[in-house]
């Protein structure tokens, strides 16, 4: 079968992307797999300028998950479109940058800078990291901030696909992929982490330095599962979902409900080949399901 | 220096470390070498038994307390949940090992070199000791609260000067620290290694800056994935940046962290 995906002007060898701070910026793993082999790289989120992000601890493990707070510490725009893009397969597989800023007006400038670079083949706008004061997730759970963000970054991105990366600590996630959606977005990205939180009991603190922190791995699946597939049913633009992948059956359980491609994450850190083992799964498992195409087999889940 | 790898590896053996190991919790796990042909001393694995699931998620990193080309050695002392599902392993199950990372201790041959560890921070001194080329030039001081048969300690005083401290209360602890104090002075113009709890690092820091001694420490430090990727093991600088403990460290000089 043609493992092969389009995803809003993203040409895809398979579905497996690796999601945003999960894969650092891809080549701390170019020891354990061919970076050429995924279907595509999100990379660790960039701001303008380099950020340190929270104070630690700053990751808390979780029955079958964990939290974080890291607070998008990364090395800036600028450095990373001179010591890192350079050094990644950009020609062989499509690199996505995620970007992160804290008014509409600096989204436009970081999407401009990114979209300007031949080796960015899309945009992942992140409004929705629970871990950071300005802007952040706050900007994902209003429909009307949502929609500028978007249009910012579309208005300054040229001909670059941007994605939109979707909150799930909302109460209508609908209406805001609808809000972004409207604002020009090529595509959907989610779910982003859910906010939670974990306390020690014997010392009578958090566990993070944070006291909150973003829910991620197999513990949030049922979660993304019902996002994507409630919103893959209300926009005409391509759906990619993410939270709690973990085996090709997981894979095939999000694109069956609507999704065209995913992100891999937190399962990232179980071992750091996790996703090239998974690209080589992918393949066998959807043969032994019956999936031929996955044009057809896409929202193909039946509800009654 | 050699590219790390990721492979799943068998157990060769499981065992409590010495007569008293299995009532303090401390263990000697083996397992297979998955071709790793250059370990240096103070580098260290992540290991994550198949078996886990995604329960728990997280692999644990534990320094190489010694590798021939058979078998990689870790001392692993039962604390939480994790280290405490480890030592469950038996004898030929699957270990997804990934490795090996990080700085190691600097080796500078025929410099005095003293060696502090505090507890299970023994565990890189065994293969730093086997490993160096003047062994005649290195002492080792440990700390420790369960009994000395619990650790390695013989494997290295076959081959160096060493001498321990046992800990029974907190009032040992300011002895501890003169023992320390003095153990550096000693050694100004020379090198000291330090892994241990974080207090214990921070008392040998503040003896190397105040006595002008070369000292590198090996953080412990919470990690998820231990390759620079997931950002939660940082340590700040002494310039205030958050750097990755894992591919940073663990090893860093004493005068370029905070603690």
């Amino acid at each position: 079968m043609d493992q092969s995906v389009s995803l809003a002007g993203l040409n895809l060898k398979n579905p497996v992307m690796t999601a945003s701070g999960t894969f650092g910026y891809g080549l701390e793993f170019t020891p354990y797999g061919d970076l050429t082999a995924l279907g595509g790289i999100v990379v660790k989120g960039l701001s303008l300028k380099p950020r340190e992000g929270n104070p630690m601890p700053r990751i808390a493990e979780t029955p079958s998950g964990m939290l974080n707070a890291i607070g998008l510490q990364n090395c800036g725009v600028e450095r990373f479109l001179s010591d890192k893009l350079p050094r990644l397969p950009w020609k062989e597989t499509p690199i996505l940058a995620n970007l992160y800023a804290c008014d509409p007006e600096e989204f436009g400038r970081l999407a401009e800078l990114l979209a300007a670079e031949e080796g960015v083949a899309a945009l992942e706008v992140n409004i929705s990291c629970p871990n950071v004061k300005e802007g952040g997730v706050l900007f994902g759970q209003d429909p009307a901030q949502a929609a500028k963000v978007t249009e910012a970054v579309k208005k300054r991105c040229g001909t670059k696909p941007v994605m939109v990366k979707l909150s799930p600590n909302v109460a209508d996630i609908v209406a805001i992929a609808r809000a972004v959606e409207a604002a020009g977005a090529d595509s959907l990205s989610l779910i982003n982490t859910l906010t939670g939180m974990a306390v020690d009991v014997r010392t009578r603190k958090p566990r993070l330095a944070n006291v909150v922190g973003g829910l991620s791995g197999p513990a949030v699946k049922p979660v993304a599962l019902r996002c994507v597939w409630q919103v893959s049913r209300a926009v005409n633009i391509p759906v990619v979902g993410m939270g709690g992948i973990s085996s090709a059956m997981d894979v095939l359980e999000f694109i069956m409900v609507g999704a065209h491609a995913v992100q891999v994450g937190t399962a990232n850190f179980t071992r750091p080949d996790f996703a090239f083992r998974l690209v080589e799964d992918l393949p066998k498992v959807a043969a032994s399901m019956g999936v031929t195409s996955w044009e057809s087999f896409r929202g193909s889940l039946d509800v009654g | 220096m050699p590219k790390p790898t990721c492979h799943d590896v068998s157990v060769l053996r499981i065992t409590p470390h010495g007569p008293e190991g299995l009532s303090h919790g401390l263990w000697l796990i083996e397992l297979e070498n998955p071709g790793w042909q250059t370990v240096r001393p103070g580098q260290f694995a992540m290991l994550r038994p198949t078996a886990w699931g995604f329960e728990p998620l997280w692999a644990r990193p534990f320094s190489i307390c010694r590798a021939t080309p058979e078998r990689l050695a870790f001392l692993i002392q039962a604390v939480g949940r994790g280290t405490r599902l480890l030592t469950g392993l038996r004898q030929g199950d699957t270990v997804t090992v990934w490795g090996p990372l990080g700085h190691a201790f600097n080796t500078e041959p025929g410099v005095r070199t003293l060696m502090l560890a505090g507890g299970v921070g023994i565990a890189p001194f065994v293969e730093y000791t086997a490993a160096h080329p003047t062994p005649s030039a290195l002492s080792l001081l440990f700390g420790h609260r369960p009994p000395l048969s619990c650790y390695p300690y013989e494997d290295i005083t076959r081959l160096v000067t060493a001498s321990a401290f046992r800990e029974t209360s907190p009032q040992d602890i300011p002895l501890f620290v003169a023992r320390i104090e003095e153990a550096m002075a000693d050694h100004a113009g020379g090198l000291a290694l330090a892994c241990g709890p974080t207090p214990f690092l921070r008392t040998v820091q503040k003896a190397a800056l105040k006595l002008g001694v070369r000292c590198q420490l090996s953080l412990e430090n919470r990690m998820a994935c231990g390759i620079g990727a997931c950002l939660g093991c940082v340590a700040t600088d002494t310039e205030g940046r958050h750097v990755q403990s894992c591919t940073r460290g663990p090893v860093f000089w004493a005068n370029e962290i905070t603690l």
